[in-house]
């Protein structure tokens, strides 16, 4: 795989090419990761002034705080790494509000012995992400731990931006009639990952959709504030998205079974796993559930966003089983599409 | 039980003494062993399970399916048997 | 996809729906014998759509949900040893033993790994001399060849650190022992696709005949399993008792005659043992002496396996036919695939996971 920015930016000189529990002291090796590793590539006058804390103008009204923890495995996987997920996700989790994303705090713990090549490629794919959601990471925080107690690198992202006065979306909104709408193809993060672990034999062409969507989002709220509910569906797929909606609202709500798209090369992971799209985790994607006068409009400006061109409608609220989730079978009959239990496994039968 | 889906043999190579394939399922390809099909060449499908390659799938056979639904459907139209009648309401 | 969308066709699964409507005169039960078949009948709500009169049951055609309880423990005790490495497909680490699943044995620090292959468990075999690995060789007929492969190519390369717990069973000897019960309502069976692509249909005429009840061999898709209703319908309907083969693009007389000869050379009949159901004599497969030192039963001593099934679960009628999920009192309330009591709740193409999960909308 090709990693370009990688290439143009070599690894800096440091004293060690691999990462000491010394690194995690607060000493001079400290310092010396924080200005060549971080501080490069993070820079901006708040984060420059190495306090303790950031200290940021409030311009008043609501702000939409979220925080997240990324540990996925592999670091690295088609389409991404960790670093790219740690920004997008926090900046996602921010952006499903309506608010504008601005400010993320960066916490590191760090494998002893981690290479300091592995964790510039993942501090190079931060900056890129954060630079393409227009947020400024204004706060970090990096600890070293033994071998063993973690693996390679896990991440922190916290971070805040601020929601515009007209905006209320909330996964309690949906009425009945509601149109849901999905920004583009299910599972490609999810079997990325997956066809990449071991044991599995695969040589996959998926690639993951990891992808900021706070201008996406943006681009809706300028056709209409009218959002009533919006979410990214990771962890657990859309099918958990959809049912914690119907929960929270006590409506139903009845997908249109043939609409959802999956791509062809997804799909053939999917089929040979014998996983249901539907429970696949996505980094890129979200979900919106929109009054009926205003899906088309939504429709065609999500579809003008290269993150959104895919979009299309998958179904309706209802006032039908409220708490349940439907999907019309091509056949004409009705099934459940319930909530996962744990982990999707590849399985056999 | 048993998840077998069609899949195209894309190449052939060997692995720990063992004949095996790189399989298209769609584009995501996964690597199959071919040990049960010695039969098999470059380009046909096959159903895999569980890594195994289990039977090449026999395409005039999937035709012939398929002519003997045609003409099921001709034999409903000239009957005038209206499909969505049998759906059931929501 | 090519293969797979064709026979997900909605206007062709109509049609061979209507002609179901059109044959059906009178009340008949017809078994499909696989899980994989009943995932599919569910998903797609075949069921929902067929006439009244045609009742589908759910046949014990699982290997999550008949492997015996007391396997499960001896997975689950060799799992947890510090030495061991094992191995198993994705469907089994959620299987409910008696106090535990392989999931808990894996938290507690058990190095359990899923695999897509048994070569894949060869392979971490290889890569880890100091290491047993063991393989949780599970299945009907179809997984039977590449466990019988791994064994035979773990021989040939004097791998000393690979084993397999083997819980294998066979098809036709189930059909028969549901066939022969008093309690038998199936009238007709439609036969697992997969399972005959390996072993082939010779073995079902007899069954066919004695029990007088026709045999359609078919595929998972929606038009397969339609297809294979319609047919299964028409013989009821004519009165007529044949094994048919309806999978004609997959399936051939004699099966994969490369694959019966391996399996033959690993694995001897014998008895076995279905969770639910009981002990069916000679319905599965076992470790040839001569690949005595692959069996991890004989390489692990385990002790006495004290096994305790939950009083309310009922999935052994359930695989029988007899019952169906909504008929125990246990069925979304006690028992849901978070907490199963039993293995139907488990496997995703176990019959009462399959009711759970794609259950129909009654009050509408």
């Amino acid at each position: 795989m090709d990693f370009p920015e990688a290439l143009s930016c070599p690894v800096p000189i440091l004293s060690h090419d691999t990462v000491q529990l010394a690194h995690g002291a607060g000493g001079k090796l400290s310092n010396e990761m924080i200005d060549k590793i971080f501080l490069p590539r993070f820079t901006n006058s708040t984060l420059e002034k190495m306090e303790d804390q950031a200290v940021l103008e409030n311009p008043g009204g609501r702000i939409a705080f979220s925080t997240d923890t990324f540990v996925v495995d592999p670091i690295f996987f088609p389409g991404g790494d960790i670093g790219d997920l740690a920004i997008n996700g926090t900046v996602n989790d921010i952006a499903m509000s309506g608010a504008i994303p601005k400010y993320l705090s960066v916490g590191f713990i760090l494998e002893e012995g981690l290479p300091f090549e592995t964790l510039h490629r993942i501090v190079l794919s931060m900056e890129k992400a954060a630079k393409l959601a227009g947020v400024q990471i204004v706060a970090g925080d990096t600890k070293v731990v033994n071998r063993g107690s973690c693996d390679k690198l896990f991440i922190n992202t916290s971070g805040f931006g601020f929601v515009p006065d007209d905006v209320n979306i909330s996964a309690s909104n949906l009425e009945i009639g509601d149109k849901i709408i999905l920004s583009g193809t299910l599972a490609d993060h999810g079997m990325a990952v997956m066809t990449t672990r071991e044991g599995l034999s695969f040589q996959s062409t998926v690639e993951s959709d990891t992808a900021g969507l706070n201008h996406l989002v943006q681009d809706m709220l300028s056709v209409s504030t009218n959002i009533h509910a919006l979410r990214d569906p990771t962890r657990g797929g859309l099918a958990t998205t959809l049912n914690e909606f119907a929960a929270s609202s006590t409506v139903g709500i009845q997908l249109y079974g043939d609409s959802i798209p999956v791509k062809e090369n997804v799909r053939g992971a999917c089929e040979i796993l014998g996983i249901d799209p539907l429970y696949v985790a996505n980094e890129g994607k979200l979900v919106a559930i929109v009054p009926p006068e205003v899906a088309d409009a939504m429709l065609n400006a999500m579809q003008k966003n290269e993150l959104g061109k895919s979009a299309t409608i998958i179904g309706e609220v209802t006032d039908k089983h409220p708490g349940i989730v439907t999907m019309k079978t091509a056949l004409g009959a009705n099934r459940i599409v319930d909530m996962p239990v744990g982990e999707q496994l590849p399985r056999i039968c | 039980m048993c998840l077998a889906i069609p899949g195209k043999l894309l190449e052939v190579f060997e692995e720990s003494g063992l004949k095996m394939g790189n399989i298209d399922f769609a584009g995501s390809v996964s690597k199959a062993c071919l040990e049960y099909v010695p039969e098999i060449e470059i380009g046909q499908y096959t159903i895999v399970h569980a890594g195994f390659a289990l039977s090449v799938l026999n395409e005039e056979e999937a035709k012939n399916s398929f002519d003997a639904w045609d003409d099921l459907i001709d034999r409903a139209n000239a009957e005038g048997i209206e499909m969505d009648k049998l759906e059931r309401p929501d | 996809m090519k293969y797979l969308d064709e026979f997900r066709d909605p206007v062709v699964a109509k049609k061979i729906l209507s002609e179901i409507h059109a044959v059906t005169t009178q009340p008949w039960v017809i078994m499909e014998i696989c899980g994989g078949q009943t995932h599919s009948i569910i998903r797609n709500g075949i069921d929902q759509v067929l006439p009244k009169e045609i009742e589908l049951v759910h046949g014990p055609g699982c290997p999550v949900c008949v492997t015996p309880l007391e396997i499960i423990d001896r997975a689950i005790e060799i799992a947890g040893r510090p030495d061991v490495i094992f191995t198993s497909f994705g469907d089994m680490l959620r299987v409910p033993g008696s106090h535990k699943d392989l999931f808990m044995v894996r938290s507690e620090g058990g190095d359990v790994r899923t695999v897509f292959s048994p070569l894949e468990s060869l392979k971490i075999a290889r890569e880890n001399p100091g290491k047993e690995v063991v393989f949780f060789a599970v299945g009907f007929e179809t997984t039977a060849p590449g466990n019988a492969m791994a064994v035979a190519q773990a021989a040939k390369e004097g791998l000393t650190n690979f084993s397999e717990l083997v819980s294998h069973v066979l098809v036709p000897p189930a059909m028969e022992a549901l066939l022969s019960s008093p309690l038998n309502r199936v009238q007709g069976y439609l036969a697992a696709g997969h399972v005959c692509t390996v072993m082939g249909w010779d073995e079902y005429d007899p069954i066919a005949k004695k029990y007088k009840v026709p045999i359609v061999i078919t595929g998972f898709e929606p038009m397969d399993v339609l297809d294979g209703i319609l047919h299964t319908v028409k013989q009821l309907e004519a009165g007529t008792y044949k094994v048919e083969n309806r999978y004609t693009r997959i399936v051939e007389q004699g099966g994969n005659q490369p694959a019966q000869a391996l399996i033959k050379d690993v694995f001897e009949i014998a008895n076995r043992k279905w969770r639910g159901i009981g002990e069916i004599p000679v319905s599965g497969f076992k470790i040839r002496e001569k690949y005595a030192a692959f069996d991890a039963e004989l390489k692990f001593s385990v002790g006495d396996i004290h096994t305790e099934e939950p009083e309310a679960c009922i999935s052994g009628v359930i695989l029988q036919g007899l019952k169906k999920p909504h008929d125990c009192p246990a069925f979304g309330k006690e028992c849901t695939p978070q907490n199963p009591l039993g293995a139907t709740m488990v496997s995703s193409e176990g019959a009462c996971a399959a009711y759970y999960k794609y259950q129909r909308i009654l009050s509408d």
